[in-house]
C-alpha cells in the first residue's frame, strides 16, 4: 500500500476545492432544476467563427503552431486591444496566446512570484487566484472590497495590505462575481499606489467586452506608466462565447512575456491550433457579434435587477460581466443555507457568495447567461421561496 | 424609445409583457404600451402567433412551396394575380420573386393530395398563370428563426465546469 499522502506536494493537497461544486452536484441529481449558476455564455460561438475552425480542419491544419501562437493571430490580438482598449503592443514580443485566460494567470503568477512573495487579491473574485498564487509558492493576501464602494478596489485598501514583500496586485475587473467595474478615476488612484510601491499588476480583463452603459472598459495598462507594470489577460471565452475552445492571451512587457512564453513552451507547447484559426476570424469579424451579445446581456441584466428589487433583495447595480450579486442578509440566512434551501425546496441553483471569498458571505451570485424565459421562471420560484421563509 | 429593439424583442418572443419589455429596454411601461399600440395601428406589427411544429403533434399537415410563372397584367403588373391567390385560406404566404419564376406561394393542407388538388384546381387554372411547380416540404429543420429538428435542438451542456 503506497502512502500517497507522503509522496504528494502538501501545498497542492491543502488547496481547497472550488466552493461552487456542491450545488452543481445537488442540481445534477434533480429533475426540473432551474439553474442560474453557470459562468459561461448561453450563446453559441458565432457561426462564421466556428466555420473558420472547421475550414482549418478540412484543410488539414492540425499541427502545432509557434509556441507564442500564430503570428497572424498575435497581430490581430494587438490590433483588437489597440482598437478597443487603446493600449499598443508589439505582436512579435508582447503577446502570448494561451490555453484560456486561466493559463495566462497561472503563467504570470509562476513567473513573477518567488517563495514568500505576497500577492494582493481583491475579493469577492474568481476562485482561481488564491490557489494559483499558493501553488506558485506565493502568499495570497486578500483585500475585502465593500458593497458600499460598489465592490471597487480603493487605493486605501491596497495601502492597508501592502508590505515589503508585496510583489503583485491582481485586478479582476469587470468582476466575477459582483459585476463591479473600475472606471478610469478608480484606476488612476490604484495606479498611483502601484507605482509608489513598485508593484506589478495582473489585470484579468476577461469580461472587458461586457461593460454596460455609455462608458467603455478602461484597462489599467492604458494609464500613463502602467503598461510596463501590467500583464493584461484576456481571452475569447466570454467576449465571443468560445469557452470550450480554451483560448486566451496575455499582453505585457516583453521581459515578462518572454519568461511566460518559456514556461508555456515547456508546459503547454502551443495553444490549440483549430482554436487559433477560429480566433483569427473572431478578431477580424467578431466585433458585431460581441456588441450584439453585450446588448442581449444588458437587457437581461436590467430584467433580473428589476426582479430582485421586487423580491426585496438589495442589489447594487453591476456594470460589467454577467452576474448580479444580491445581498440576502435580510433573510437572516447564511449564503450556504439560502442556496441549500432554495435548491431543495424550489429546485433553483445559485452560487453562495462566500465561494468567492469569505467577504462574499451574505450574498448570492446569480448568473444571467440564460434566456429571459428561464430567468423569469427562476425569479418566480425565488419569490415563492422567500414568501415561505 | 429604441423602436427597432422593441420590435426585435417582440419578434423573438411575442409573449413578453409590456412591463418586461420596459425593464429590458430601460423605458417607461406606459411608453412601451403606446409604442406597441401605434405599431399595431400602423400595421408594422401584423399579428402574434405561436410557432407550431405540427410534426410533433397528432395532426397531419402537408406543406408545399409552389413556384408560379405568370403573365403580368398591363396596368397592375403582378399585384392583381397575387391578390387573387392570397384570397385562398390554404395559402400561407405569397412572395414576388426575382429569378427564374415570379410568385412563390406556400400552401398547407391536410395531406399532400389535398395540396396537389388545390394547385391543380385552384392555382393552375387562374387566368395568367403560365406554369406551376410544386415542391413538397419533407421536414422542417428550422422555421421562423427556431430550430425544429430534434437532433439540432438546444441542449444546455453547461454546468460541468466547477470553477467559473
Amino acid at each position: 500500500m503506497i502512502e500517497y499522502d507522503n509522496l504528494v506536494n502538501p501545498t497542492i493537497k491543502q488547496v481547497k476545492p472550488s466552493g461552487i461544486r456542491k450545488y452543481f452536484d445537488i442540481a445534477n441529481e434533480m429533475e426540473d432544476v432551474i439553474s442560474l449558476s453557470v459562468g459561461e455564455p448561453d450563446f453559441h460561438t458565432p457561426w462564421h467563427i466556428r466555420e473558420a475552425g472547421i475550414e482549418s480542419l478540412e484543410k488539414g491544419r492540425t499541427r502545432y503552431t509557434p509556441n507564442r501562437g500564430f503570428a497572424k493571430l498575435r497581430e490581430e490580438i494587438a490590433a483588437f486591444v489597440s482598437r478597443h482598449y487603446r493600449v499598443d503592443y508589439t505582436p512579435e514580443t508582447d503577446v502570448l496566446v494561451t490555453v484560456g485566460g486561466s493559463e495566462a494567470i497561472d503563467l504570470c503568477m509562476r513567473c513573477v512570484l518567488s517563495p514568500g512573495d505576497e500577492v494582493l487579491i481583491p475579493q469577492p473574485s474568481f476562485v482561481c487566484y488564491e490557489p494559483i498564487a499558493r501553488m506558485a509558492g506565493g502568499v495570497p493576501v486578500t483585500i475585502e472590497t465593500k458593497p458600499e464602494n460598489g465592490f471597487r478596489l480603493t487605493a486605501e485598501e491596497i495601502e492597508e495590505k501592502v508590505t515589503g514583500k508585496t510583489k503583485l496586485l491582481v485586478l479582476p475587473y469587470p468582476n466575477n462575481p459582483t459585476g463591479a467595474v473600475m472606471r478610469r478615476g478608480d484606476l488612476e488612484a490604484v495606479a498611483r499606489v502601484v507605482e509608489k510601491h513598485g508593484l506589478l499588476v495582473l489585470s484579468d480583463e476577461i469580461y472587458a467586452s461586457l461593460t454596460y452603459g455609455e462608458e467603455k472598459h478602461v484597462s489599467i495598462a492604458a494609464l500613463p506608466g502602467m503598461q510596463e507594470r501590467t500583464v493584461l489577460v484576456n481571452g475569447f471565452s466570454k467576449s465571443h462565447s468560445m469557452t470550450g475552445w480554451r483560448l486566451g492571451y496575455a499582453c505585457g512587457p516583453k521581459e515578462l512575456i518572454s519568461l511566460m512564453t518559456k514556461l508555456h513552451q515547456f508546459a503547454i507547447m502551443s495553444a490549440p491550433t483549430t482554436s487559433q484559426y477560429a480566433a483569427i476570424e473572431a478578431m477580424r469579424g467578431g466585433d458585431d457579434d460581441m456588441e450584439y451579445m453585450r446588448g442581449q446581456y444588458d437587457m437581461r441584466r436590467r430584467l433580473i435587477l428589476d426582479g430582485l428589487d421586487k423580491l426585496g433583495l438589495k442589489c447594487f447595480e453591476p456594470e460589467g460581466a454577467f452576474y448580479v450579486f444580491p445581498s440576502i442578509k435580510c433573510t437572516g440566512l447564511t449564503s450556504g443555507e439560502f442556496c441549500e434551501r432554495l435548491i431543495y425546496s424550489k429546485h433553483v441553483a445559485v452560487v453562495p457568495g462566500d465561494a468567492f471569498g469569505a467577504c462574499g458571505e451574505g450574498f448570492l451570485r446569480i448568473s444571467y447567461c440564460y434566456s429571459v424565459k428561464h430567468i423569469t421562471e427562476a425569479l418566480e420560484r425565488m419569490e415563492a421561496f422567500l414568501q415561505e421563509l | 424609445m429604441q423602436r427597432e429593439q422593441l420590435l426585435e424583442l417582440l419578434q423573438d418572443d411575442a409573449k413578453l409583457t409590456a412591463a418586461q419589455l420596459a425593464v429590458m429596454l430601460g423605458e417607461d411601461e406606459h411608453e412601451v404600451r403606446k409604442a406597441i399600440a401605434q405599431y399595431e395601428k400602423e400595421g408594422a406589427i401584423r399579428g402574434y402567433h405561436a410557432l407550431v411544429n405540427w410534426e410533433r403533434t397528432e395532426t397531419q399537415k402537408a406543406s408545399a412551396l409552389i413556384e408560379l410563372r405568370v403573365t403580368p397584367k398591363k396596368d397592375t403588373g403582378f399585384d392583381e394575380i397575387a391578390g387573387r391567390i392570397m384570397n385562398f385560406p390554404e395559402v400561407e404566404s405569397v412572395y414576388l420573386m426575382s429569378g427564374g419564376y415570379d410568385l412563390a406561394v406556400t400552401v398547407t393542407g391536410r395531406t399532400m393530395q389535398d395540396v396537389a388538388m388545390f394547385v391543380q384546381k385552384r392555382l393552375a387554372t387562374i387566368d395568367g398563370v403560365l406554369s406551376t411547380a410544386t415542391h413538397f416540404v419533407l421536414t422542417k429543420y428550422k422555421d421562423g428563426g427556431v430550430v425544429f429538428n430534434r437532433d439540432y435542438e438546444e441542449i444546455d451542456e453547461r454546468g460541468s465546469n466547477l470553477c467559473d
